[in-house]
């Protein structure tokens, strides 16, 4: 059975749990605890505590745990990217988006297994967890989709239990361009995505490889557990040594 | 002696390798990358055409926000105006709207998020050749689908921007 809500962070979120033991209440469990991170991280929402905290509102003592957690993520991802993940913004203000999605996926996972569950899939605006197998028995599919072209999808994966993740830039055709410096050679991939240990994870890894450009499947190939596939704008496609493991069953 | 004749060697193989490497891979790219580029042409071109003439598409198609707001024909001026620069969590995204025949006919993109701070060095070490392909459409029957998000806050952000001064 699968469950899509799109008032939630802004993106299209779906569930689906293929256990004979589902229960409507796993589903609105989820959907709840996805509610509760929005309404805490949203820096769309006004009252929201992330909001408060970029006015100045909430002295850092004060800070929630949740807050707390995801910001000590965001510094350790900081890091770990050589600098290239980070949620400050140029304005000063903090948008933690960037590691809320992948954590809060990541989160709902963990809270269907806790539930019992084995065999289910979260997915938000791209980003996937799995676990298990999916309803006809066999691994979970993803499609990569054209960057080009959004109606279709140019790799099937199987991330068999990974966490899948991907990020790139709105493309229509050759009509984006770096306007500090035209020749940029960075600005010709449009498309990266990373598969490997949690959502989480592979979603900081696919926002960090991106913004790194023609450079970020390198990074990806020297990162121990995590597999790359980037798309240029020429629609050619590179992938890191060990991804093949991931397009067979 | 012994030294320079290792190095001589190795320079040769190594020569010899990447020009093996070349003459394996590049013909097949060059091939593929002209195909891929036509057949992207023709792809945008068609969306081009359906966004402005609103003809009903065969394909069941779930709108890019490009597309979708062609619906509200007639309302805007015609002109190009730049949204706003909008804070997408990775850095700054700026579009502009083309508005041609008071609908929207393209979006460009001015700003999106890949001027980092080049200081940042990553170190080159040698890389093994990594495996290269020409994209092309594979069958869709998939569990669920990974891309990049185009539905961005703030890609919307920046449009609703430049679309509010379009407004006639």
């Amino acid at each position: 059975m699968k469950q899509t809500r799109t008032d939630i962070m802004g993106m299209p979120i779906s569930i689906e749990i293929v256990d004979a033991n589902l229960s409507e209440e796993s589903f609105t469990a989820a959907f709840e605890y996805l509610s509760e991170i929005d309404t805490r991280f949203s820096t769309y929402k006004f009252d929201s505590e992330i909001s408060r905290i970029n006015r100045g509102e909430i002295k850092e003592s004060n800070w929630s745990e949740p807050v707390k957690v995801v910001f000590a993520l965001a510094e350790k991802a900081r890091r770990e990217t050589e600098g290239y993940f980070d949620i400050h913004q140029p304005n000063r203000t903090i948008d933690p988006s960037g590691v809320v999605k992948g954590w809060a996926i990541k989160n709902t996972a963990a809270l269907l297994a806790q539930r019992g569950h084995q065999n289910f899939m979260v997915e938000a605006a791209g980003d996937i967890a799995v676990s298990g197998m999916n309803a006809g028995g066999g691994e979970w599919s993803i499609g990569i989709r054209n960057p080009f072209n959004r109606e279709e999808i140019v790799k099937v994966v199987y991330p068999k239990g990974k966490g899948i993740a991907t990020s790139g830039s709105y493309v229509r055709g050759a009509h984006i361009y770096n306007p500090h410096d035209a020749g940029d050679a960075l600005d010709t991939v449009v498309s990266v995505t990373v598969i490997g240990g949690d959502v989480l994870e592979s979603d900081i890894l696919a926002t960090a490889a991106f913004a790194m450009g023609e450079k970020g499947i390198d990074f990806l190939e020297r990162t121990d557990g995590f597999e790359g596939y980037s798309i240029t704008k020429d629609g050619i496609a590179t992938q890191t040594s060990g991804f093949s493991a991931y397009t067979t069953i | 002696m012994k030294k320079f004749l290792l190095a001589a060697v190795l320079i040769v193989a190594s020569v010899g390798y990447v020009f093996l490497q070349r003459s394996n891979t590049t013909p097949v790219d060059a091939a593929f990358t002209d195909s891929v580029t036509t057949s992207i042409k023709t792809s945008s071109t068609a969306a081009q055409a359906n966004t402005t003439t609103s003809t009903p598409t065969s394909k069941p198609v779930s709108p890019t926000p490009v597309a979708t707001k062609p619906k509200h024909a007639g309302q805007y001026s015609d002109g190009t105006y730049t949204g706003s620069v909008a804070d997408a969590y990775y850095g700054n995204i700026q579009v502009a709207a083309v508005i041609s025949g008071g609908k929207l006919t393209n979006v460009k993109v001015l700003q999106y998020p890949n001027d980092r701070d080049t200081s940042v060095e990553i170190n080159q070490q040698a890389l093994p050749m990594l495996i290269r392909e020409a994209i092309s459409a594979q069958n869709a029957n998939v569990n669920a689908i990974s891309g990049a998000s185009d539905t961005s806050p703030a890609f919307n952000q920046s449009l609703a921007s430049a679309l509010a001064k379009a407004k006639a």
